[in-house]
């Protein structure tokens, strides 16, 4: 007993651990699924964005600055396709000039200067005291001779400032002539250096040899990095925008976007934090993890919850199965014990029978003439007739006992049982009124009579009318008596509005010694005796109830009985 | 020819067969009262060599007994003689063996404990019938 206990104990434990770990499996795989391809798709498509993103804020300031440049070129060029040498080489005419050009672009332009074919600075106007410097030997001086016009790399010059400059060739009576204007480092270095995204995102510009042409927000080691890997690139395909991520020095991931400047000449470079440029999505994700934690937990809470209460219910219904086991079991012992007990019951009629006849057989004495004379005869009469009235009694109460397992006296006759059941309602009148009961009846008029034992048939209902009686007893309530004919069969139904019969106990309601009454009230074989009698008569009965409603007793018995019966009964009477 | 004198006398010659001694004994003390003898018999084989010696008006037995059962008793008796009426008594709850002893040709039955009257009426019916 105790090992299957432990046993049992165990399996709800091991019950629980399958129950919450298929629940937490079931449902946190698909989560974690699902999310993690969200995750994935988002983290994927984000990146696309971000570098979409990135791509076109650098395309767009290469466009820009490109524009700078190349508006800054075209004014220079106008300026030396509008006038000649001879008019430009007059220093108050250019100095004239930049002021113009000033004052319509603000101070973008520094200084003018046309160079002659000889590399000697004809004329100069600008804040520099250059003079007649001689840029022959400068490296500027010789590609603007090659090219019809040039954009310099930032340098620092004579002036030892960084700048760079723009020069337009031209040709004056067969020599060619150069005006050169140095563009505001500042100004330019504003254009690109007001690149700002995020809090670590800054642009800067390289020249081809890597060298910086305008100051970068961080300091930066040109030649580390992905920076001559866009310089190489550039054979491959001129006009995209690069994007390269990688690790620094300190494991720190970096954003590197780049695009070419000046047909190639420039590398116009975006740079920004990993961390920083996704600090969005970085954010998301955050949310999205406590989202996930937060889910997990809660199906974990769940799961766990779920798995207790069902090995509770588990446990309990086992527990309440166990219980009806033992039950059923005490209630087999009950009725084979009752059964022995019963069998055993008429052995008492022996003795019984013994002290009767003694009794009688003393009677038969005092008839004798010796003791009629005797004054206490009258007392000896009484008292062998007590004798005999309380050995009827013995005989009776064994005859109890024993009926419920067969029927005494069992003759045949024509049973009206409207009839009968009017009878055993006026028996019943002043209990029921006694009870508060109201007695309802509603009987088919016309019933054929049935061949059964009244008195049988009386056990029978007054039975159940008593079950009922005893149901509303402390409630009051109606009791409803109705007979009926249905094809070969007489229906009588008895209904209370007591509190009914639980669902475990309507199952063995007519089990013999089961009852619910209180030690000593009842006998349990009541309703045992009814399912017999009315089995023997070939019918049949049964219980309908709900808790707090009532019950309803059906009792149907056939109008011919079964010819075998019948038969045997003949001969016993015969 | 004492047989003769007793049917004259209106007297009944009995069989009784009971294992229950006391209950034997009462009741052929009562029955001999009531112009009855009785011939006690204390067991199936008792009943089975008493009604060897002798013919009976009637025979009273009981179907519960300790060596035989009463039913193998009256199967033996109505070979032995069959015009002799036997009445049987039974325990309640033992109808079943008294119907199946009513197929043997027992003459009816009764059950226990019974009036003495009840028994006594039986029994003159069953003598009356057989004369």
């Amino acid at each position: 007993m105790s090992n299957t206990k432990v046993k049992k104990i165990t399996d709800y434990t091991s019950f629980f651990r399958k129950r919450f770990f298929t629940i937490i499996i079931s449902s946190i795989t698909p989560m974690i699924l699902v999310s993690g391809i969200i995750l994935y798709q988002f983290n994927i498509s984000y990146h696309e964005k971000v570098h979409a993103h990135l791509a076109e804020l650098v395309l767009k300031h290469k466009q820009n600055i490109d524009g700078f440049l190349m508006e800054k070129l075209a004014d220079i060029r106008v300026l030396a396709k509008t006038f000649g040498f001879d008019e430009l080489s007059d220093e108050a005419f250019l100095q004239d000039r930049l002021e113009i050009l000033q004052k319509g672009y603000g101070p973008v332009f520094v200084d003018l200067g046309v160079i002659n074919s000889k590399g000697v600075q004809v004329a100069y106007a600008g804040p520099f005291k250059l003079g007649k410097a001689v840029y022959s030997m400068a490296e500027w001086f010789e590609t603007a001779m090659k090219n019809e016009y040039v954009i310099s790399d930032v340098f620092l010059g004579l002036r030892g400032l960084p700048h760079f400059i723009v020069t337009v060739r031209n040709t004056w009576k067969g020599e060619p002539w150069i005006i050169r204007a140095t563009i505001d480092f500042v100004a330019f270095n504003n254009l690109v250096g007001n690149i700002r995204v995020g809090e670590t995102g800054f642009a800067f510009i390289l020249n081809r040899k890597g060298a910086l042409q305008t100051k970068p927000l961080f300091d930066i080691v040109p030649e580390k990095g992905p920076y001559l890997e866009f310089m190489n690139a550039e054979l491959k395909e001129k006009d995209n925008v690069q994007i390269v991520e990688r690790k620094d020095d300190s494991g720190s991931k970096d954003i590197y976007v780049a695009d070419f400047l000046k047909d190639g000449d420039w590398l116009l470079v975006y740079q920004q934090k990993f961390s920083d440029a996704f600090s969005d999505f970085h954010k998301a994700l955050k949310v999205a993890f406590a989202i996930i934690i937060l889910g997990g937990l809660a199906i974990t809470i769940v799961a766990y919850m779920l798995s207790t209460r069902m090995a509770y219910r588990l446990a309990r219904m086992d527990k309440e199965r166990q219980m009806m086991d033992e039950q059923i079991v005490e209630t087999g012992k009950l009725a084979s014990g009752g059964e022995l007990a019963a069998r055993r019951a008429h052995e008492i009629n022996n003795p019984v029978a013994i002290m009767v006849e003694e009794a009688g057989w003393i009677e038969d004495l005092l008839e004798e003439e010796d003791f009629k004379e005797g004054k206490n005869l009258d007392e000896f009469q009484r008292s062998l007739n007590q004798i005999r009235n309380q050995g009827k009694r013995c005989k009776e109460i064994t005859y109890k006992l024993l009926s419920f397992a067969r029927k005494t006296d069992s003759t045949i006759q024509e049973v009206h049982l409207n009839d009968m059941l009017e009878e055993l309602v006026a028996i019943s009148a002043q209990r029921a009124r006694y009870s508060n009961v109201t007695i309802n009846t509603n009987f088919q008029g016309n019933l054929p009579f049935l061949e059964v034992s009244l008195s049988e048939l009386q056990q029978v209902f007054l039975n159940l009318i008593n079950n009922a009686l005893d149901a509303m007893e402390k409630t009051g309530g109606i009791l409803g008596i109705s007979s009926r004919l249905e094809e070969d069969h007489v229906v009588v139904t008895v209904e209370d509005n007591g509190p009914g019969i639980p669902k475990a106990n309507l199952g063995r309601i007519f089990d013999p010694f089961f009852t619910t009454k209180q030690v000593g009230k009842g006998t349990g074989l009541g309703l045992s005796i009814c399912y017999g009698i009315i089995k023997k008569m070939g019918g049949e009965i049964e219980v309908r109830s709900t808790v707090d409603v009532g019950a309803t007793f059906y009792v149907r018995i056939p109008l011919t009985k079964q010819k075998g019966k019948a038969q045997q009964e003949d001969i016993a009477t015969a | 020819m004492s047989e003769r004198d007793r049917a004259k006398t209106d007297r009944i010659n009995l069989l009784l067969i009971d294992d229950e001694v006391g209950y034997v004994n009462v009741l052929s003390n009562r029955m001999a009262k009531r112009n009855i003898d009785v011939t006690k018999s204390h067991s199936g084989t008792e009943g089975i060599q008493a009604l060897r010696k002798q013919d009976f008006d009637v025979a009273v037995l009981d179907l519960k007994m300790e060596d035989m059962n009463g039913i193998e008793v009256l199967k033996i008796f109505k070979k032995m003689d069959p015009d002799m009426p036997v009445i049987m008594l039974t325990g309640h709850g033992s109808e079943q063996a008294a119907k199946e002893g009513m197929k043997y040709g027992a003459f009816d039955y009764l059950t226990k404990p019974c009036e003495l009257e009840e028994l006594l009426e039986k029994v003159r019916e069953a003598v009356r019938l057989r004369r």
